[in-house]
């Protein structure tokens, strides 16, 4: 298998993490689900930096983003499939 | 390190060290100076300044003497000169040290001044030194390693790479014996119902539950002036993008593995006392606070997960550091010991990091300098619980 752009956790979660440097926007990843080894292709929207992460489909504002299986807090804005989900659209649940 | 020949040295109490340090070890802020002084006259000892010990009381107080009874009880070191302004505390602290056996002596400045302090704790020093530089390495099975973990500086990176790196680690080497640690109490939130899943019996994680709710409410909600949004995640996780805490537990949890229970949630500095296996202690998340906690406790070695590049060591105990960020690897190379990189290009398994991560160990153990202490990080820090009287 060639060197993927993206990675996910869990097959359940809606985000997964860009683990090259450079990555431009429009580039076709290959992604790769690391708990069942399965791969898909998937369009980045924008330029992001390695270890943020990027929608692997499109997220309403008020919905959970999930990974690692988890809740790791709420979508506050509508989010593309493709696009960088960062500190502008997800917030904790917590403090 | 199964094939490989695990050497240390055997103490009086029967504990295995990975090092032979012989330290110079204040009671209190103001006896720094001449601890320092005695460090520059005798070669081969360390002072570890400190910024607190007085006016302390209750629990405060408490966690600092366990900090400094553990620190100098710790199987790394071979002996100890302590030197406090008073001789009551200073007593308690020698006394304290005293238990395990190993060499230990107490000066006190007031009557005698820092010169003539120095003067007398320099020659004990040299004494101590001299003796220890003559004590041997000797086989020692992995059972005797007590491995600590906490990981700084994390991105996704560690979630997805160092983290499970030391979990497989705990995997592998707590069923031969070892003892083991993780704690940084308020960076389990969002991971709660996890952790407590893993504690060994209804009534620990009854104890370790109540322990991360009482942060939650004792400290955060009675400190906060806004939301901890500023502070965890820090600014360096944020840029790693890591967003939320609950995403930062969640990776910080990769780090147990996933066959250990938990066998107590210890205090602070706390000694663990159910045997070998997985431990809690409630600590800070700040790296060397936490880090001097778990050497007080009596863990050799530390295994340091970091993504952005998290800098620290401590003086007693070699901190191992492991990325998977590669942009850490290309930036700040001398800074890490274990590079697990390949996980992120698909080139290297979890099992084989965890592989890589106890090679390090065995090496680590067996007097390979890690880049910390190659590098002269000795980070120190007392946790403090509240302010002085």
């Amino acid at each position: 298998m060639s060197i993927p752009q993206l990675l996910v956790h869990n097959p359940e979660d809606n985000v997964g993490v860009v683990v090259v440097e450079d990555l431009k926007a429009g580039t076709d990843m290959l992604c790769v689900i690391t708990k069942t080894n399965t791969a898909f292709h998937l369009t980045v929207n924008d330029d992001v930096p390695i270890g943020h992460k990027v929608a692997l489909r499109d997220i309403k504002s008020g919905e959970t983003a999930i990974k690692y299986g988890e809740d790791i807090g709420k979508i506050v804005a509508d989010t593309k499939k493709g696009s960088h989900v960062h500190t502008q659209n997800l917030k904790t649940k917590r403090w | 390190m199964n094939e490989m020949t695990l050497t240390g040295w055997r103490r009086e109490n029967n504990r295995v060290g990975v090092r032979n340090h012989v330290l110079i070890l204040p009671l209190d802020d103001l006896s720094n100076a001449a601890c320092e002084a005695v460090a520059n006259n005798i070669k081969g000892t360390m002072a570890i300044p400190h910024a607190y010990g007085r006016l302390q009381f209750g629990e405060d107080l408490e966690v600092h003497f366990r900090t400094l009874i553990g620190t100098g009880a710790n199987p790394n070191v071979a002996a100890v000169i302590v030197i406090g302004i008073e001789p009551s505390w200073t007593g308690r602290v020698v006394d304290g040290i005293r238990k395990t056996g190993k060499p230990v002596e107490g000066f006190w400045i007031e009557q005698h001044g820092d010169i003539n302090t120095i003067a007398s704790a320099s020659r004990k020093a040299k004494e101590f030194v001299q003796w220890a530089s003559e004590l041997k390495r000797e086989p020692v099975p992995v059972s005797d390693l007590w491995i600590s973990t906490k990981c700084g500086e994390s991105d996704t990176t560690t979630g997805l790479a160092s983290c499970p790196a030391v979990g497989n680690m705990y995997d592998k080497l707590i069923p031969q014996g070892i003892y083991g640690v993780f704690g940084e109490t308020s960076e389990i939130t969002g991971g709660e119902h996890l952790a407590r899943k893993r504690a060994i019996s209804p009534e620990i994680e009854e104890k370790w539950f109540k322990m991360w709710k009482a942060y939650q409410d004792d400290v955060i909600e009675a400190h906060k002036t806004d939301d901890l949004s500023d502070s965890q995640p820090t600014k360096g996780n944020i840029l790693g993008g890591l967003t939320t805490i609950e995403e930062k537990a969640l990776g910080n949890l990769e780090k147990i593995g996933h066959n250990s229970k938990f066998l107590d949630a210890l205090q602070p500095a706390e000694t663990p006392a159910r045997g070998p296996g997985l431990y809690y202690m409630d600590t800070s998340s700040a790296a060397a606070e936490c880090v001097t906690l778990m050497a007080a406790a009596g863990y050799v070695i530390h295994t340091f997960p970091t993504g952005q590049g998290n800098v620290i060591g401590n003086p007693i105990v070699p901190v191992i550091k492991i990325t998977g960020n590669p942009r850490t690897v290309r930036t700040m190379p001398e800074h890490i010991d274990v590079d697990v990189t390949g996980v992120l290009r698909r080139e290297m398994t979890i099992d084989e990091a965890g592989d890589a991560l106890i090679d390090n160990i065995g090496r680590t153990a067996n007097g390979r300098l890690t880049a910390a202490e190659a590098l002269g990080h000795r980070e120190f820090s007392m946790t403090k619980l509240y302010r002085s009287a």
